[in-house]
């Protein structure tokens, strides 16, 4: 559809748009005040996106739209029509965890899990773009992201190893 | 309710003037209407890809930096770092990397907040706001642009289409301080931008701006008698002083007035001393707040 249609004639509170999630062009109807994340969630059935904060503090609702983390329960879905978005479960690679998810299990570094879907989002856009991230680039890279359980050192364990992993390989 | 994802300015500045409002990384607009500081316009338009928004460009005389250049661009970029290094100072501490990444200088400065962090920079620079409507484009400096706490004088059918400033010439540094209680999604407490120019170790040039500490961020008035000096303690004690004097705070959650009157003198002098250091060529990393050490250490 052409991205710059402002909404479907036939239902005057929603718009047509397209999210493309992990790869795969969801068509869905929308109001414009939703919010990226509650769609995600109610529409797309994708519910390893977390609604914690609800107010752009706590990064459990973390996404990445064409790559860079974005904090889905602040973000109108309606402006990320046409756009790619990957959400935690788009990193596993079938059946085989991807790296990062591993280490944060043997690591420790999951306690509720609550936050660890973000965390996950956050720590993927950061070794995309910086594959050789110092610990307190680490810090920077997750300071979006709360946790309530962990205390954060098994979290920044993980992602270190990751990154040695993936530099490695 | 409707938005629009404009591709063009022209088709931004038809929209704004039928009545929608722009967004460009929702930051300030989708979180103030969740908190319910005021509902979703009814009509959106998106600005985040327009094209031209996002142009950064310069001459040997001016940078002109698109209002939907975001705050991660702004802290990575060489041209900002090497001559507005201030504005890459104030980018580098906005929110966490979410909020940098869809956050804009145009968002920040529209938004109009006495908080915001690269209000002050853009001050001490002699930035103009380039605004553009059906009407036509004109330019307002930042002090006739906010005129009160998230209240500007530009018209509701005027798109900002980008920030000019001055390039600064040979022996010119500039820094922004903010005083904050942790290193992350933080708003300041207060703050401080200063621009100095050097020459053989003299002061030929001094602007220094304030963040939080009225109702619009302000520029500290009279520092002219301080051009000729040396960038010494006895210029810090000034502007710390000019700085507390000038300065009129509000008690509020974050800090008390007397603490405000009291620590933006300290944020004034340490935003005069990283200018006046990078003037004399001294490379301090941006944000400068991370090498004065503030925010609690880990
Ligand atoms: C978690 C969090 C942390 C934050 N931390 C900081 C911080 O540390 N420092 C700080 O200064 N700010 C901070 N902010 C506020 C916000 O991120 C910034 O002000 C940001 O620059 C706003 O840009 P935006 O593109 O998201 O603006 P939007 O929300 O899209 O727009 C803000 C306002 O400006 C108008 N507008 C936007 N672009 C234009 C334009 N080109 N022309 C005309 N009007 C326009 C909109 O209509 C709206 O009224 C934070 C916000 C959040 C959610
Ligand atoms: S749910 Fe989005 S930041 Fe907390
Ligand atoms: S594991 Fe519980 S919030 Fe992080």
């Amino acid at each position: 559809m052409n991205p710059s249609s402002p909404m479907s004639p036939s239902s005057p509170m929603s718009q047509q748009i397209n999210l493309t999630v992990n790869g795969m062009t969801w068509p869905v109807a929308v109001e414009t005040s939703r919010n990226l994340c509650s769609v995600l969630r109610t529409e797309i059935g994708l519910t390893g996106t977390k609604e914690g904060c609800d107010d752009c503090e706590c990064g459990a609702c973390m996404v990445l739209l064409d790559g860079q983390p974005i904090n889905s329960c602040s973000y109108l879905a309606a402006q990320a029509d046409g756009r790619e978005i990957t959400t935690v479960e788009g990193l596993a690679d079938g059946d085989e965890l991807h790296p990062l998810q591993r280490n944060i299990l043997s690591a420790g570094g999951v306690q509720c899990g609550f936050c660890t879907p973000g965390m996950l989002m956050s720590a993927y856009a950061l070794l995309d773009r910086n594959p050789e991230p110092s610990i307190e680039e680490i810090r920077i890279g997750l300071s979006g992201n709360l946790c309530r359980c962990t205390g954060y050192a098994r979290i920044l364990t993980a992602v270190h190893e990751t990154a040695v992993e993936l530099n490695g390989a | 309710m409707t938005l629009t994802i404009a591709t063009s300015v022209d088709q931004a500045i038809a929209l704004l003037a039928s009545g929608a409002r722009p967004i460009a990384g929702g930051t300030d607009l989708v979180v103030g209407a969740r908190q319910g500081k005021a509902p979703l316009p009814d009509q959106l338009v998106a600005i985040d890809r327009i094209a031209e928004l996002a142009e950064l460009t310069s001459t040997d005389s001016e940078t002109r930096i698109g209002a939907g250049v975001t705050h991660a661009r702004l802290m990575t970029d060489g041209l900002i770092i090497e001559r507005h290094t201030a504005i890459a100072d104030a980018a580098a501490l906005v929110g966490s990397p979410a909020t940098r990444n869809v956050g804009t200088l145009g968002g920040n400065v529209m938004n109009g907040s006495p908080a915001m962090d690269t209000g002050a920079p853009l001050i001490v620079m002699g930035a103009e706001a380039e605004l553009r409507s059906a009407d036509g484009t004109r330019r307002v400096t930042m002090g006739d642009l906010w005129t009160g706490p998230g209240q500007i004088s530009a018209r509701d059918d005027e798109l900002c289409t980008s920030l000019v400033i001055p390039a600064g010439g040979p022996g010119s540094g500039s820094a922004y301080v903010r005083l904050e209680y942790r290193r992350a999604m933080e708003i300041a407490v207060v703050g401080a931008a200063a621009a100095v120019t050097l020459s053989d170790g003299v002061l030929t040039s001094i602007r220094v701006a304030l963040t939080a500490v009225a109702p619009v961020i302000i520029e500290i008035g009279d520092l002219d008698n301080l051009i000729g000096g040396a960038p010494d303690r006895a210029l810090h004690g000034a502007v710390a002083a000019a700085a507390r004097d000038q300065a009129t705070p509000i008690s509020d959650l974050r800090a008390t007035d007397e603490y405000r009157r009291h620590t933006i003198g300290v944020m004034a002098a340490r935003a005069v001393d990283a200018a006046a250091r990078r003037a004399a060529g001294e490379q301090i990393p941006v944000p400068v707040n991370r090498s004065l050490g503030i925010g609690a250490a880990q």
